[in-house]
């Protein structure tokens, strides 16, 4: 079984991130860099389901600048076997279509039984590219899966994270899954993953795509501004006795916010 | 005033979801012409009554394989429909449905998109969004550059609409459906019954670390019952295997917006804020004055959640009798 997992670097969820002076950008600079959360289950997914077959190959997408390939390697030293790369700067600053435009033209010519991605990136969170390159591929998906049940060869039950419960759902290979916190928890990389790891390759690669098609200009969005998030100010805080300020703050909810 | 605008309306087993309303409802506050389309089977005698939430004319695709979600089959629903009344906006609200939908949609035909936003309105003829980024630590305005522009917005963002006296008019619509129903859904397993989803709810209650055992969550499941209220958790009670996943409120559980909030034992990081500083009102009870959590709290008490909980549980009831 070949698997194809996308997987995307991004800021450290515990990153101070500072606009730019234009409030059009982010200072990526200086910020500690990672996988995307939601990509590392999707990573150790693969990895499992490899494990559980007894062999297959796991292969790392990215679509991203030329430091994004430390992603790769770190996803490597988990126990992919090789990793493939857009990083061509004419390609990127798309949205999340051209980011998935350019998925498919890579995945394609890969020929994967299964791609496993994050349900979502935890930088710009557009909440897209998975279920968008399934389109893109022509191939059927489930998304905010957080169980796999294997019921044959190219054949599962998935579970798929909905409001009050999950729905079950039946899908057969090729297809893509984006992953939901709570699919598993992810490896940490051994000592020996790591050394491993710097062996194992990283190819660079070109979408058939041209650049017009995915790039910013070609983005169906654009962002007028970026500002930190509004303050809430005006709060009150009540430190007095109990028999004090629970009623005084549950008047407050009922007169002033009027949410009782 | 925009346009047309084309509000997928959600149900499920035969109800609308409170999503619809609200969608319709900001449709309605955009201002245009609002079409809904209702996606299922057996579904038609839930259209007209969309009138009565700003819906002027409700298209219905019904079919037996359409019964339960089918992403594919909504797809084709959603793309014939776009094609046919060629909107300036198609609106969504972004629950697991909406999301999903929005995704192929968009992917088939190539459209602007505008995901997750916490605010949408028209600027300069074009559909301009506020949407979270980075953990919450960026807001960003970002616009449409094309029309027609797909969005999906938070659940519980805007208001569901006082009801109108109105019937929408119902015109089925005739889509060819896949001939392959891939990705099929063999059942729904429903996770409490009775349980109020957290992206549901008007009012959430929500515990963290300093519930200090997972049997106290009963403390938090106390006061969300007489709120009427869902029950959240914060990540650390989440990975404590003190609760389900699914009542995470934060960066990596769900984003709320509901009228009351109420964090209890919960320090307030950013992951969290990242999940409900959006919410119109939140109340905060922590025995750290310096939890950043009183940054965004409109009422914060100081104590100890094991006093202050019990008491705004009897306080509550008194005052809803």
């Amino acid at each position: 079984m070949k698997i194809v997992v996308c997987v995307k670097q991004v800021p450290s969820s515990e990153a101070r991130i500072v606009i730019d002076a234009d409030n059009t950008g982010i200072r990526l600079d200086e910020v500690e860099m990672v996988v995307n959360p939601y990509d590392e289950y999707a990573v150790e997914e693969a990895l499992r389901i490899r494990e559980a077959r007894g062999g297959g190959e796991v292969i790392i997408a990215t679509v991203g600048p030329e430091k994004a390939q430390t992603e790769i390697r770190k996803c490597l030293a988990m126990g992919a076997d090789r990793g493939v790369i857009v990083q061509d700067e004419a390609f990127l600053g798309g949205d999340g279509l051209g980011t998935a435009r350019i998925l498919a033209d890579v995945i394609r010519a890969l020929e994967p039984d299964l791609v496993l991605c994050g349900k979502l990136s935890i930088d710009v969170e557009s909440d897209l590219v998975g279920v968008a390159l399934a389109e893109q591929l022509g191939w059927a998906h489930a998304s905010l899966v957080t169980k796999i049940e294997w019921t044959g060869d190219r054949q599962a039950r998935v579970h798929r994270e909905i409001e009050g419960g999950a729905e079950l759902v039946e899908i057969s290979l090729p297809a893509v899954l984006t992953a939901e916190k709570g699919l598993n928890e992810p490896r940490y990389a051994s000592l020996k993953g790591i050394m491993a790891a710097k062996r194992k390759p990283i190819e660079v690669v070109r979408p058939n795509a041209s650049p017009d098609e995915v790039n910013a200009a070609a983005a169906g969005v654009r962002t007028v501004s970026l500002a930190p998030p509004p303050a809430r100010t005006g709060g009150k805080k009540f430190a007095d006795e109990v028999e004090v300020a629970v009623p005084r703050v549950v008047e407050l909810l009922r007169t002033e916010a009027k949410v009782l | 005033m925009a346009g047309r605008i084309l509000v997928f309306v959600e149900q499920r087993d035969g109800i609308l979801r409170k999503s619809a309303a609200e969608a319709l409802g900001l449709a309605v506050r955009l201002g245009g012409e609002v079409h809904a389309l209702l996606v299922g089977e057996n579904v038609s005698a839930l259209a007209a009554p969309l009138g009565a939430s700003g819906a002027q004319t409700v298209h219905t695709v019904e079919d037996a394989r359409l019964a339960r979600y089918w992403s594919e089959g909504y797809t084709a629903a959603l793309a014939a429909a776009i094609q046919t009344l060629q909107p300036d906006l198609v609106l969504l609200i972004a629950t697991a449905m909406g999301k999903d939908l929005l995704a192929r949609t968009a992917a088939r035909l190539g459209l602007a998109v505008l995901t997750d936003c916490i605010s949408l309105e028209e600027a300069d003829g074009s559909f301009q969004a506020v949407k979270s980024m980075y953990g919450g630590k960026v807001f960003a305005t970002v616009r449409a550059t094309r029309k027609p522009a797909i969005a999906s917005v938070r659940p519980s963002a805007y208001p569901v609409p006082a009801p109108m006296d109105r019937q929408a008019e119902v015109r089925p619509l005739a889509v060819d459906l896949p001939a392959e129903h891939r990705a099929r859904v063999l059942e729904v397993v429903k996770q409490e019954e009775g349980e109020l989803d957290v992206q549901e709810a008007e009012i959430i209650v929500s515990g963290g670390r300093g519930l200090k055992e997972p049997a106290n969550f009963a403390l938090i499941r106390a006061l969300a019952g007489v709120f009427g209220a869902a029950v959240g958790a914060s990540r650390a009670a989440v990975d404590a295997g003190w609760i389900d996943h699914s009542h995470q409120v934060g960066q990596t559980g769900k984003a709320v917006s509901p009228k009351l909030y109420v964090a209890v034992g919960i320090s307030g990081a950013i992951q969290h804020l990242a999940g409900m500083r959006t919410s119109k009102c939140i109340v905060a009870i922590n025995k750290d004055p310096d939890a950043p959590i009183f940054q965004v709290a409109d009422y914060g008490i100081v104590g100890d959640l094991f006093k202050v909980v019990p008491a705004m549980v009897a306080e509550v009831k008194k005052v809803k009798q």
